[in-house]
């Protein structure tokens, strides 16, 4: 049975990534799941320097989901690559490097300071909903969005991929505008923007009012989005939004993805990469299906 | 690979001790690790409750492989752990977080002081702390809940906001009220409580252990969700915001800006 995909030229040994933001670097994760049976981490969004994030609560419980406004709090890009990188590096999977920042120069530094490193490709955050300057910014703009990737693209090593925002009119211009600017690959959805008040206390629930909604709730949107840009450019596309098992999985594949992220519900079930991976190949199995291949966008 | 893993437990006995707050023994592994202080993260089945809830854990029988835990009805999901009965399946993680530090105790008189809800993990500290200990604990009204198992390991103390029980007031009131003094505090329960007992413990220059709470999701240190803001940089974080979940959830009172 064939799980393995390749992506800007980059292979992975199946299909089941983690979503930025929902894994850290993996540190913590490893002491629930073995990190080498995973097709790729990819890593909380980093920036040139430490960002402090948003003020608590920064997560609420919503049906069927979940508000997040972390704010993009990391420790930048030095710490990262003295810590995390090497920690990721003792593994084998492939390390995908989430990167924010507020400028066009911010992650242009980033990127520069990862192209000697082992990170296998780069994902673009432009599309976070919780920080006031830059990421959604340059994500909800076809114009602006063209501009980022180009300048990006100019001077990574690695393939990037583009990390689309669903808070958009139509997402299909945003994944062309990607493709057109000389993006390698994309990925979608980030969290769509959701409120959550207290009614007791009179109040919202986020300290920052909105927050990212993710989880089961949102994968009809996400299935959908992947379907739409899928028909929309030729680039691979990582699906991701409320994937909680393998027929979860098999939806996005099936709507074009070629790999696909787990999120949130890494909170809910701390082995829920390897019960996604498992359930794709009982599919398989299922259904007599010797190469993954056979079911990526077979549904049109 | 480590050792953390979210397993199915069993409940074991469950009653409603004072309106709404639930007393509940879990058969389960955590038990064998458990510090007090720590926490679990407990699993409501409902899927339309994804998140975990984040409890702390009130007792400790590691010869039973049972854990204790007190909880007030906040929500839909300790709405459904209410409804559990002995027998009953319960997913839960644990044990999570950093306990009290016990050895900081040793010789010393201390203050063990809870506030509602965060009276709960004290109980397994006054049991395992030897030295000379004396229970605070602030109740809203007459409903003194595990006061019979507080008073077993300690000289025991009340205040209630009503007045029904105790000093009328807050823990602090009924430490000026008894004349009560201590070398070291360990404290939980609401943040006004915290910042009163982290104000009294700078004002005599002792120090103080507490508990923190705040809205998780993941329970083991990588959503970020539950920071607090601490005074000096965070080694792990490297900004002045540590995880409540892993760094915590005892801070001493100096380190954080609450």
């Amino acid at each position: 049975m064939n799980t393995a995909v390749t992506i800007a030229g980059v292979t992975f040994k199946n299909p089941v990534l983690t979503a930025s933001g929902t894994f850290g670097s993996g540190m913590e994760y490893g002491e629930f799941v073995d990190l080498n049976r995973l097709g790729g981490i990819v890593t909380k969004g980093v920036s040139s320097v430490p960002w402090p994030g948003n003020p608590v609560p920064r997560v609420a419980e919503v049906y069927g989901g979940m508000l997040n406004a972390i704010g993009l709090q990391n420790p930048g890009i030095s710490v990262f690559m003295e810590r995390d990188l090497p920690f990721l590096a003792r593994y084998d999977t492939n390390v995908i490097v989430n990167i924010c920042g507020k400028t066009i120069g911010e992650y242009v530094d980033v990127v520069e300071k990862l192209r000697d490193t082992e990170a296998a490709m780069l994902e673009i955050n432009v599309s976070c909903p919780n920080v006031k300057e830059g990421a959604i910014a340059f994500g909800q703009n076809a114009d602006s969005l063209y501009e980022i990737t180009s300048r990006i693209k100019e001077r990574a090593r690695q393939p990037i991929i583009m990390k689309l925002s669903p808070n958009v009119t139509d997402i299909t211009e945003m994944a062309r505008a990607a493709e057109a600017a000389g993006a390698d690959a994309i990925s979608l959805i980030n969290t769509i923007t959701g409120m959550k008040i207290d009614i007791h206390k009179k109040r919202f629930v986020l300290a920052n009012k909105t927050g990212g909604m993710s989880g089961p709730a949102v994968k009809p949107i996400a299935v959908r989005m992947v379907y739409q840009c899928a028909e929309a450019v030729k680039i691979p596309i990582i699906g991701m939004g409320g994937i909680s098992n393998g027929e979860d999985a098999i939806e996005f594949l099936m709507a074009g993805a070629t790999a696909v992220s787990v999120g949130a519900m890494n909170f809910v079930n701390p082995c829920a990469t390897m019960e996604v991976l498992e359930g794709i190949e009982a599919y398989m199995g299922q259904y007599g299906i010797t190469d993954i291949h056979e079911i990526i966008g077979c549904v049109k | 690979m480590g050792q953390k893993r979210k397993e199915r437990g069993r409940v074991l006995s469950q009653k409603e001790i004072a309106p709404g707050i639930f007393d509940l023994w879990i058969g389960c592994s955590v038990a064998a690790q458990a510090a007090p202080g720590q926490f679990m993260m407990v699993y409501p089945k409902a899927e339309s409750t994804i998140l975990p809830r984040p409890i702390s854990i009130c007792e400790i029988d590691r010869q039973r492989g049972a854990v204790r835990i007190v909880y007030r009805i906040a929500g839909r999901g300790t709405r459904e752990f209410s409804g559990y009965g002995e027998g009953d399946a319960i997913a839960v993680m644990g044990p999570l977080g950093n306990g009290f530090p016990m050895e900081a105790a040793m010789g010393k008189r201390v203050f063990l002081i809870g506030g509602g809800i965060g009276i709960p993990p004290l109980l397994q500290l006054a049991k395992e702390l030897t030295c000379e200990k004396q229970i605070l604990a602030g109740y809203r009204d007459r409903h003194l809940f595990l006061k019979g198992d507080l008073e077993r390991h300690g000289v025991f103390y009340t205040a209630t906001e009503d007045g029904s029980a105790g000093t009328k007031g807050n823990v602090l009131d009924a430490v000026r009220e008894n004349g009560l003094d201590a070398d070291l505090v360990y404290a939980c329960g609401p943040l006004p409580m915290l910042r009163a007992v982290k104000d009294y413990a700078a004002g005599k220059g002792i120090i103080a252990y507490i508990s923190l709470e705040e809205r998780m999701a993941c329970g083991v240190g990588a959503c970020l969700g539950c920071v607090c803001r601490t005074t000096e940089k965070d080694s792990h974080s490297h900004v002045k915001n540590a995880r409540v979940c892993t760094e915590g959830p005892v801070f001493a009172a100096e380190e954080v800006d609450i």
